[in-house]
């Protein structure tokens, strides 16, 4: 299991060190430094072996996080873990700073004696964390306080606590997606998929059991097939036209509150829901998307010293929606000495420091097209090397999904309390952004 | 106020001054100071001299400074053991607190303190902690039994803890189940020998049920144990599976991971032929390319793992090519995994598409990813034939482009794709030429030295070429001066006239000159050759070359199986077992994958089995590519190895698997078949307890010439039959039988060469069988085979091989190489060329071992139509290595007892009733393996009917 675990500054300085087992000696922290932080070359692997001790890392900003071990440990749950603690930390102080670990590093060195025992990860959901891990200490408790927090750390649903009240009871769903496309220059996908997150804002009462629904291709088909035996003979098309409002899900994985078992079973999204904002599931789509834009480029070279490029956008959804934030990169050579742009809508500029041209262009109709051309100039160079040509990559942001996923429902049942699922005031918004979103030219 | 402060004290008589603020009686003072001491600490300062003070501060009712200094004391106690027993006595009234949360510190921070003295007060109240009533006591509880054993393993046993630990196994909360498993998972990896884990199908029920309702950790730590469970049968593991499944879903990557991990395994349990087993195929391609949207990390994680799965079992994610496609933002070490997966799965479907990646990333900017990338383009070249001038015309495309390190290692790959197809692409050799002078590289100039030789004759300037490379030949790193010196040679052998002074100067360069002994002897060997013998020198030096390879960095089968035990730990990311990077004795033990085993039916009632068929397998079954092909891989590798290859991770297990079956006691069982006065059973049945263990290491049987019995005539042979027809094997017809002979075994094989050209570079492997059959010299064939020429050849074999179970036991799978390709067939050996000449048991060894074996081991048999009377039965059997024990006459029924050992070590007894005047005998067979009963009872057959 997990030896040690140290928090290091981007000079290699040690602001947090926590030794778990006793195979890890006080040289570790120094191997770690020396050996990677300090290494001269590009980081090679995330994890490294240094005198038979492996060393886990992630990066957050500046900040190193390390983990140690001398044992066959489980390494992707390391990994898991330490962004996880990420997660708590940014949840308790805000960004991952080295300001903001010196300033907490007494709760941080009691949040990790909490969420690892001798290694092995604990409970690390916030939600109850927070409920003892406070920096105020827990002298006040009663014992039912108490003893309701062992029970919500240990218990069966950890992520939410017993007692909730609000006045109001509303949830809030947001559909996020971004859109991957990889295109080639002559406009052939070479791969596309969208991977898409439901995050889940809930402000309700109680336990509340919910049950989520979507337009899931297996799900409406099996429903489709039931009513078509009932309904056959009056509606003999209802399957077909489900079947086209439907969408084929790769694959999904789920927050810890939901019932896995009965998704494989009934594929049901049944589940109590952590207070405040989670992310329900997540999932990704690789058949019939929308892609919202096409970027088809033009690069020409004329001569040593000079490049034409010329690069038209078409948005590709109902005229009546619109695109938002669109942003286009096109690179150019290290050894550009000059641009010249032009282009009919939006703004464009060349940025030298980052080599590429940014075009800009705050909202975009669907249906319509746009262009930018520009002429690169080059210094001569004897570097025998050819330019890379980068892809040219796209940013954007569309109200709506493009994998064509919708919310059917999602049913809110609090058997204990008052209220019931007409009382709960639902809001669902789809966002689809661009992921990495790139045309070879 | 903010406490970062705490950093920035450095100045002098700093210790002083804490000191004193220690001591302070405000309480706020107090807490500063201490937040100061852990400060230091954290930077590496020694505050060690503070140990006292800190102490003083442990009678706290704040918790923050409580906390903190428990933080100090876990640090410092070691250092300071006599000052620690100061903090016992807190630590005691602590565990009995009212508050669990500090009841669950105590005992928490107790464990982490490793100081003997200690641990014997923290016993007690570690006891009370593990039956608290709260569940976040008892699951800190378990944790900290793992904690005292690491400190006092033998102090845990006598306390009693790891039964109590066992104990929470069954606990109603779903964490202290998880931290229990936790902590017994790792005490008992450190006792391999012990049954700590007690895996039953019950304990597995609760696990498995705990699953659904722990943390995403718990689950982790329930998966890995999980994985360390075989099942009975292929029901069970079904079973398994079919509740692990829904964990693939779960957004954890490590529990997917785990998930698939034992997925994974007990699929090895599951026939092909299953529905079940395409369903579960099917759901684990989605979840792998799910964790590639991970961060980049984990995506490395997987893609390690995935690299592994990829090469046990192909088919899961053959449609899957795109997703591994990089992107350009990707981590080099992502980025480096994905190419290294592009290429297995590249195949006919999809090499177009593969192509125009590879060519794409050939011209990023990373170096150690482009050459990946070129190198990747030429093993799709091997690999796929029909792209192969695809791929040698983007390589060219490459070479074009006079990037240094790209053109350098196109032409070493380039020199693979000659070797692969020769007389194909020659016509490329001139652009290369070209490109000499920019070569700086060992590897490529070698290569390059290597296709001017070998091509000698159809590149005109050949000898300046070479002489250009000679100039500096001792400034030439020796993989080029060898390379060199052969090619000088060849060249030399191909045009004699012109190259003569080349060669003498080459020659005495390598031999004179050098100091290197490998490039002197190759340099006389040369020399010696050439004078002695040119037409030798050319049949020698000139010789056609064996074909390469086409997958030359697979795993080697065996730690694959072990690694895919180990996916998602550190074993899988390395590609190495644990023991190659885990100090001690943890984690050394080997795992394997469980052997495929029929459901339970079929060897529970031996009765049923059809008597009359005594083999309804056809011979000639094809085993399928995949498997064998990792296994006879080495076949490419020139003749193959005679000695046996260590295989201790696989002997372990089937030796358990055959050991199976309770011992209960038959007394009073069996009154009237051997009671009688003159048979007591000697007390306490001294039964050797690894009768079956010594599987594998058959070595004795070597020296069962000794003490052979005195039977030179060997046992029965049958007839030559036909394992490999002409028409499955380009020409090629094997027939074959298996005899044994004073103690040795060999294969008799007969070869007919049925097609139009002479065949050569026999060779022959076998994949691991149940009883470790192994060629034990190379197949000789002396001379070519040429058309329809017939060689009869005795091919020895041992039992020192790998050992895998097989179904049925007696399957052997066989791979022929030849000049034209390489053959896969099947055959099923009779049993009987395994027991061995030292199998005759005494009487009183007999009869206890005849009782102890339970009685469910027991198998009967008809042998019908068997003329034979009860002598004449005894002798034919004996020639086979059946002894008969004793014989007996009850109510004029010949009884005969017989014994037999098989090379393992596996003794078989058998009773055999024979009725005079009828031709049906009634066979009884007892073992402690009643999987081989049924070849036994075939043996008998064959050998009494023959």
């Amino acid at each position: 299991m997990i030896g040690g675990l140290f928090i290091y500054n981007h000079k290699g300085e040690v602001l947090i060190s926590r030794v778990y087992r006793d195979d890890i000696g006080r040289n570790a922290v120094d191997a770690f430094r020396v050996n990677v932080i300090h290494a001269r070359q590009q980081v090679r692997s995330p994890v490294t072996n240094i005198a038979r001790t492996s060393f886990f890392h992630v990066k957050r900003s500046n900040i190193w996080l390390a983990a140690v071990t001398k044992q066959n440990v489980n390494a992707a749950m390391v990994f898991e873990f330490l962004y996880k603690m990420c997660d708590v930390m940014a949840a308790y102080f805000g960004k991952i700073s080295e300001e903001n670990i010196k300033n907490n590093f007494v709760l941080i060195y009691e949040l990790l004696d909490e969420i690892l025992d001798f290694g092995y990860p604990q409970n690390s959901e916030t939600g109850a964390l927070k409920t003892f891990i406070t920096q105020q200490g827990i002298k006040s408790q009663t014992k039912e306080e108490q003893s309701q927090i062992t029970s919500q750390v240990t218990g069966q649903i950890g992520w939410r606590r017993e007692g909730i009240k609000y006045r109001r009871n509303e949830l809030f769903l947001d559909v996020l997606e971004s859109v991957n496309l990889l295109m080639s220059p002559q406009g052939q996908v070479l791969s596309a998929h969208v991977s898409g997150r439901v995050v889940m804002k809930s402000y309700l009462s109680g336990m509340p059991e919910c049950k989520f629904g979507m337009n899931d291709k297996i799900v409406i088909e099996k429903q489709g097939k039931g009513t078509a035996d009932e309904t056959s003979k009056r509606r003999p098309s209802a399957p077909a036209r489900s079947g086209k409002q439907s969408i084929a899900i790769d694959d999904c994985t789920f927050h810890q509150c939901v019932r896995l078992s009965k998704f494989d079973s009934e594929r049901s999204i049944s589940f109590i829901p952590p207070d405040g904002e989670f992310e329900l599931m997540r999932y990704r789509t690789t058949k019939d998307i929308i892609l919202p834009f096409r970027v088809i480029p033009l690069v020409r070279e004329v001569g040593r010293t000079k490049l034409e490029v010329k690069v038209v956008i078409k948005s590709n959804f109902k005229p009546s929606l619109l695109a938002q934030k669109i942003e286009v990169r096109i690179p150019t050579p290290l050894n550009t000495s000059g641009v010249q742009v032009i282009c009919m809508k939006g703004k464009a500029k060349y940025k030298a420091s980052e080599n590429a041209i940014v075009w800009k262009i705050k909202r975009m109709a669907g249906m319509k097209e746009s262009q930018i051309s520009a002429e690169i100039e080059l210094l001569p160079t004897n570097d025998k090397k050819k330019w890379a040509r980068p892809p040219i990559s796209m940013n954007f942001e569309v109200p709506f999904a493009p994998s064509g996923l919708k919310v059917r429902y999602l049913k809110v049942f609090e058997p204990k309390l008052n209220y019931s699922d007409h009382d709960v005031i639902k809001w669902v918004r789809y966002i689809g952004r661009s992921g990495i979103y790139e045309t070879r030219c | 106020m903010t406490d970062s402060k705490y950093f920035t004290t450095t100045k002098k008589g700093e210790i002083f001054e804490l000191k004193a603020e220690l001591n302070s009686d405000k309480k706020e003072k107090k807490k500063e100071a201490v937040k100061k001491v852990i400060a230091s600490m954290t930077v590496g300062k020694d505050v060690s001299a503070l140990f006292p003070d800190v102490v003083n501060c442990m009678q706290t009712d704040n918790l923050e400074l409580k906390k903190l200094v428990y933080l100090y004391l876990m640090n410092y106690a070691k250092s300071q053991p006599d000052m620690a027993i100061m903090a016992v006595n807190t630590f005691v009234k602590d565990c009995e607190d009212p508050n669990p949360l500090i009841r669950a510190l105590a005992v928490r921070t107790m464990g982490c303190i490793r100081v003997d003295k200690i641990t014997e007060y923290l016993c007690e109240p570690l006891r009370k902690c593990l039956k608290d009533e709260d569940p976040y006591v008892r699951k800190t509880a378990a944790v900290c039994v793992a904690k005292l054993h690491d400190i006092n393993a033998q102090l845990v046993e006598d306390q009693g803890f790891l039964d109590t630990l066992k104990d929470l196994i069954s606990d109603s909360n779903p964490m202290v189940v998880a931290n229990a498993v936790a902590a017994l998972s790792e005490i008992a990896e450190s006792h391999p020998s012990s049954n700590l884990l007690d895996l039953n199908p019950q304990s597995i029920n609760k696990l498995l049920t705990a699953l659904n309702e722990c943390t995403e950790w718990g689950q982790i730590f329930i998966l890995d144990c999980l994985a360390n469970y075989t099942p009975k049968d292929d029901r069970e593991a079904q079973s398994i599976c079919e509740r692990v499944t829904p964990r693939l879903s779960h957004a954890n990557s490590a529990v997917v991971l785990s998930a698939v991990k034992v997925l994974m395994k007990f699929m090895e349990m599951l026939s092909k032929d299953l529905d079940y087993y395409g369903t579960l195929l099917k759901k684990l391609a989605p979840p792998l390319v799910t964790l590639l949207s991970a961060e980049p990390e984990l995506q490395y994680v997987a893609l390690r793992n995935i690299n592994l799965i990829v090469q046990k079992r192909p088919e899961i994610l053959k449609h899957e090519m795109k997703v591994f496609f990089v992107k350009y933002n990707d981590p080099i070490y992502v980025k480096l995994e994905k190419l290294d997966i592009m290429i297995r799965l590249a195949s006919q479907a999809n090499i177009a598409q593969v192509l125009a990646e590879l060519k794409e990333y050939a011209t990023e900017v990373d170096v150690d990813f482009v050459r990946k990338a070129v190198r990747a383009i030429g093993r799709c070249a091997i690999k796929v034939e029909q792209s192969a001038e695809r791929c040698v015309s983007t390589l060219l495309d490459l070479i074009q482009t006079k990037v240094n390190y790209v053109v350098q290692e196109a032409i070493v790959v380039i020199k693979d794709i000659f070797r692969k197809y020769p007389n194909k692409y020659e016509s490329v050799i001139a652009t290369l030429c070209e490109n000499l002078d920019s070569l700086d590289e060992p590897e490529a100039r070698a290569a390059m030295i290597w296709i001017v030789g070998e091509y000698a004759e159809r590149i005109d300037n050949a000898d300046e070429l070479l002489e250009s490379f000679l100039e500096g030949f001792h400034d030439e790193s020796t993989q080029v001066q060898l390379q060199l010196l052969t090619a000088i040679v060849k060249l030399f052998l191909k045009k004699p006239t012109e190259t003569q002074e080349l060669v003498q100067q080459v020659l005495s360069l390598a031999t004179q000159d050098s100091d290197n002994p490998d490039l002197r002897d190759r340099g006389y060997i040369y020399w010696r050759l050439l004078s002695t013998d040119p037409v030798a020198a050319k049949e020698v030096v000139l010789a056609e070359k064996p074909l390469i390879s086409e997958e030359t960095d697979l795993i080697e089968p065996t730690l694959l199986d072990e690694l895919i035990c180990y996916i998602g730990t550190l074993a899988s990311v390395y590609h190495k077992p644990p023991s190659a990077f885990v100090e001690g004795g943890r984690g050394v033990v080997h795992k394997s994958l469980p052997p495929r085993t029929a459901s339970s039916e079929s060897t529970e009632s031996p009765e049923t089995a059809p008597a009359g068929a005594p083999s309804s397998e056809q011979p000639d079954v094809i085993p399928t590519q995949g498997d064998l092909l990792g296994d006879l891989l080495n076949l490419d590798l020139g003749p193959p190895v005679s000695g046996p290859p260590l295989a201790t991770s696989s002997v372990q297990m089937g030796a358990v698997d055959l050991l199976g079956g309770g011992l209960d006691s038959l007394m009073g069982d069996e009154p009237e078949g051997i009671g009688g006065p003159n048979f007591v059973a000697p007390p306490a049945a001294a039964v050797p307890a690894n009768l079956g263990a010594s599987m594998g290491s058959g070595l004795s049987d070597l020296f069962d010439l000794t003490s052979g019995v005195g039977t030179l005539s060997g046992s029965y042979v049958a007839p030559k039959a036909v394992w490999l027809p002409a028409m499955k094997a380009k020409g090629l017809e094997i027939s074959g039988t298996f005899t044994r002979q004073v103690g040795s075994i060999s294969m008799d094989l007969q070869l007919t060469n049925k097609a139009l050209q002479v065949m050569t570079d026999f060779a022959i492997q076998f994949n691991r069988n149940s009883f470790g059959l192994a060629p034990a010299a190379p197949l000789q064939v002396h001379a070519p085979l040429s058309p329809n020429q017939t060689v009869e050849i005795s091919l020895p074999l041992n039992t020192v091989g790998s050992v895998m179970k097989m179904e049925p036991l007696n399957n052997l799978q066989v791979a022929v190489k030849n000049n034209i390709d390489v053959f896969y067939f099947s055959t099923l050996y009779p049993l009987h060329i395994l027991f061995v000449e030292d199998g005759k048991m005494d009487r009183q060894m007999f009869l206890a071992t005849w009782k102890d074996i339970p009685n469910e081991n027991e198998a009967q048999f008809q042998i019908r139509d068997c003329p034979l009377n009860a002598e004449a039965v005894s002798s034919r059997l004996q020639s086979s290595n059946i002894f008969t024990v004793a014989k007996r006459n009850v109510e004029g029924q010949d009884m005969l007892y017989q014994s037999l050992k098989l090379t393992n070590g596996i003794w078989v007894l058998a009773e055999l009733r024979i009725q005079p005047g009828n031709p049906s005998f009634t066979l009884s067979l007892k073992c402690r393996a009643p999987e081989v009963s049924q070849h036994v009872y075939q043996a008998y057959e064959t050998i009494l009917k023959n």
